[in-house]
């Protein structure tokens, strides 16, 4: 197709793909500057690296960042995948049609209202029995859990649905008992869909800034809080370096989803293949 | 707890085609099925018996797929009874019966090899390990699969995916085998040849099959009997031979095969005798239904059982001109317009081949029509 309209198509794909990575390459750029003043080109340099490596609340940050992503995902996605199934799976219940309104609200909700109504939660909480003690870990992870959990029960749901309902019909045909059906046929059918909504989780509370910030207390500084209150003291060249890093090990982390993607489309295709040849 | 093994393995694969007929095997006693204001299934009775091919036949939306899924338990009856060797069924869950579906799309496990989704039947029963490797050998030796029991459904062709289907149903060997639209999903050669294939192993096992279709070419090939099914009830229950030759309602008259319907008043009844004057003339057919003189009904008259010729015997019962014609090969369906512009079907076997052109029935050619008043259907609505 080579003809004025994949020209016009081949600008129209330069100038997306440039709006959306020259900023980035911008900062990459940007973090090996050796000037103090990020928009002063002072020549290339690591020292930004090293102010990063050397500054220990930033490794702080990163740790707490990634402590509270982890179990949150791991949790959401426990609490998200029984909501889900609750929905799809358990045919008509009393107020389902209430508790599927309810489970997706989060998606919708303002972040300030629900970071506000959190904290106030929060508050409450300790004046009637006396916990949280005080804000920080356990508060972000609970709240990062309240909303991711409605994503991954919106993943499940989706997943369960597409998914129907025979194959697990023909194992209980097959003499398994619900339980047995849910271990060995739903729940393996049903991984990618965990996996996704875990993944998703992780994502969602490792870039939450707003809600955190509303349920965290002294001396808990999650690294979107930290990178926030650096650039309000104005721009810094060892924030890009940071920004930097995060940005190769994402490339990576999609790199290897990509690579997992077409390894499984190509077996798809060798699948076909031999399903084709086998036609009596 | 239900024990639902009757037998060891080598037992099933014997050959016992026998139908007794004294004791049924399933029994449904006016069952019916409401969604809401929809009702599904109306009010059915039936009774099969072991070693039976039974087919359940009609359109979508019969009910005849809710009935069936009745039967797995997948579905509970709003009224009414299943017993399967006399023994209630109602409170019992699909994973505690003595049947085993074959599903539509097959419903193979993605995540397991052909080996493993057979084996998977059995594994929930508990047996051990090797004789559950050597069930699961013999049964894909039947249905010849031995080479692919380390592929995945995926890696199967349709043929082969219905096969193993089959196989994991088979090998747990239920009293009761429901299967649904089991040739739906394969081409119209292939589905030929697995009618037959099907029908062997059926004899070979012995296993008693219910099978839901809504192709009667199908119903007719595979069963021993067949239960039209129409808006949730049945319509005629009977061999393939009774549907076809006596049936007892328009409905079944068109929906199996195809017939010219006509209308028909009752000149006389004596004992069982029955005169029918149509357009066609007069026909006299022997019925034991209660048929009051004068009331109105229906005659069938199926258009393979007419001859068509140009040349007039003693036999021609009507006159008429082709209005259409429709070669398939191996037959030729004429539509005959008769002289009161009443259209009739009547197909021909393509016996010889015509030496030339004027050999040929063509458009507009006046024909004689002649049947034997004897095949004709009484169909009282």
């Amino acid at each position: 197709m080579h003809n004025e309209r994949s020209g016009f198509l081949t600008l129209m794909l330069t100038v997306g793909l440039a709006f959306l990575y020259i900023p980035m390459v911008l900062l990459v750029i940007y973090s090996f500057n050796y000037s103090k003043l990020v928009p002063v080109w002072g020549g290339w340099s690591t020292r930004w690296y090293k102010v990063l490596f050397e500054s220990p609340e930033v490794w702080e940050a990163v740790r707490l960042s990634l402590q509270i992503a982890f179990i949150n995902a791991t949790f959401a996605t426990m609490l998200g995948a029984l909501a889900g199934l609750a929905m799809v799976r358990f045919g008509k219940f009393r107020g389902r049609t209430l508790f599927g309104g309810m489970l997706v609200a989060p998606l919708v909700m303002p972040e300030v209202i629900t970071g506000l109504s959190l904290l106030i939660f929060f508050i409450s909480l300790k004046e009637l029995i006396g916990w949280p003690l005080e804000r920080g870990f356990t508060t972000i992870t609970i709240a990062h859990i309240t909303f991711s959990l409605a994503y991954v029960a919106v993943i499940v749901q989706a997943r369960l649905t597409g998914m129907g309902v025979s194959l697990e019909e023909a194992a209980a045909d097959l003499g398994a008992k619900p339980f047995t059906v849910m271990s060995s046929i739903t729940l393996p059918r049903l991984a990618p869909g965990l996996l996704s909504g875990w993944l998703l989780a992780f994502c969602l509370s490792l870039d939450d800034l707003v809600i955190a910030s509303f349920v965290t207390g002294p001396g808990s500084t999650t690294l979107p809080i930290l990178i926030f209150s650096r650039i309000r003291l104005g721009l810094r060249p060892d924030i890009n370096a940071l920004a930097t890093i995060i940005i190769i090990f994402v490339a990576i982390l999609v790199a290897i989803a990509a690579y997992i993607m077409l390894r499984q489309q190509r077996r798809e295709l060798i699948d076909q293949q031999m399903a084709a040849r086998g036609d009596v | 707890m239900v024990n639902v093994k009757t037998s060891s393995g080598s037992d099933a694969l014997t050959d016992t085609k026998e139908i007794s007929k004294d004791k049924p095997l399933l029994e449904i006693r006016g069952v019916s099925k409401k969604f809401g204001d929809f009702t599904a299934v109306n009010n059915v009775d039936l009774d099969i018996y072991q070693g039976e091919l039974f087919c359940l036949l009609g359109g979508s939306g019969c009910g005849k797929t809710t009935l069936l899924r009745m039967l797995a338990g997948f579905e509970k009856p709003s009224s009414g009874q299943i017993l399967i060797d006399g023994q209630d069924m109602s409170e019992v869950p699909p994973y505690k019966r003595p049947t085993n579906m074959m599903f539509q799309n097959y419903a193979l496990f993605p995540h397991m090899t052909v080996e493993k989704n057979i084996a998977f039947g059995l594994e929930q029963d508990g047996l051990a390990k090797t004789e559950i490797l050597d069930k699961v050998d013999s049964i894909l030796k039947l249905v010849e699969l031995q080479e692919y029991k380390k592929r995945r459904p995926q890696q199967l062709s349709g043929g082969q995916r219905q096969r193993v289907a089959l196989a994991r149903a088979l090998v747990k060997e239920p009293k009761l085998l429901l299967l649904d639209e089991p040739l739906a999903a394969l081409d119209k050669k292939l589905r030929e040849q697995t009618q037959f294939e099907l029908m062997n192993i059926q004899e070979k096992v012995g296993v008693t099959f219910v099978v839901v279709t809504h192709d009667q070419e199908e119903a007719m090939t595979l069963s021993t009997r067949i239960a039209v099914m129409d808006k949730g009830r049945f319509i005629q229950t009977g061999t393939p031979t009774e549907i076809y030759e006596y049936p007892n309602d328009r409905f079944v008259a068109d929906f199996i095969g195809s017939a010219n319907i006509l209308d028909g008043k009752v000149v006389s009844n004596i004992d069982g005798m029955v005169e029918v004057s149509t357009y066609l003339g007069k026909f006299s057919l022997t019925s034991n239904s209660n048929i009051s003189k004068g009331s109105n009904l229906y005659v069938g008259l199926r258009p393979e059982k007419i001859s068509i010729s140009r040349t007039s015997s003693k036999s021609t019962n009507i006159t008429g001109y082709i209005d259409d014609i429709g070669y398939f090969g191996n037959t030729s369906r004429y539509k005959v317009r008769l002289d009161n512009d009443q259209i009739i079907d009547v197909t021909a076997q393509n016996q010889k081949r015509p030496k030339d052109e004027k050999d040929r029935l063509t458009y507009e050619d006046k024909v004689q029509l002649s049947w034997d008043n004897s095949s004709a259907m009484l169909l009282l609505k």
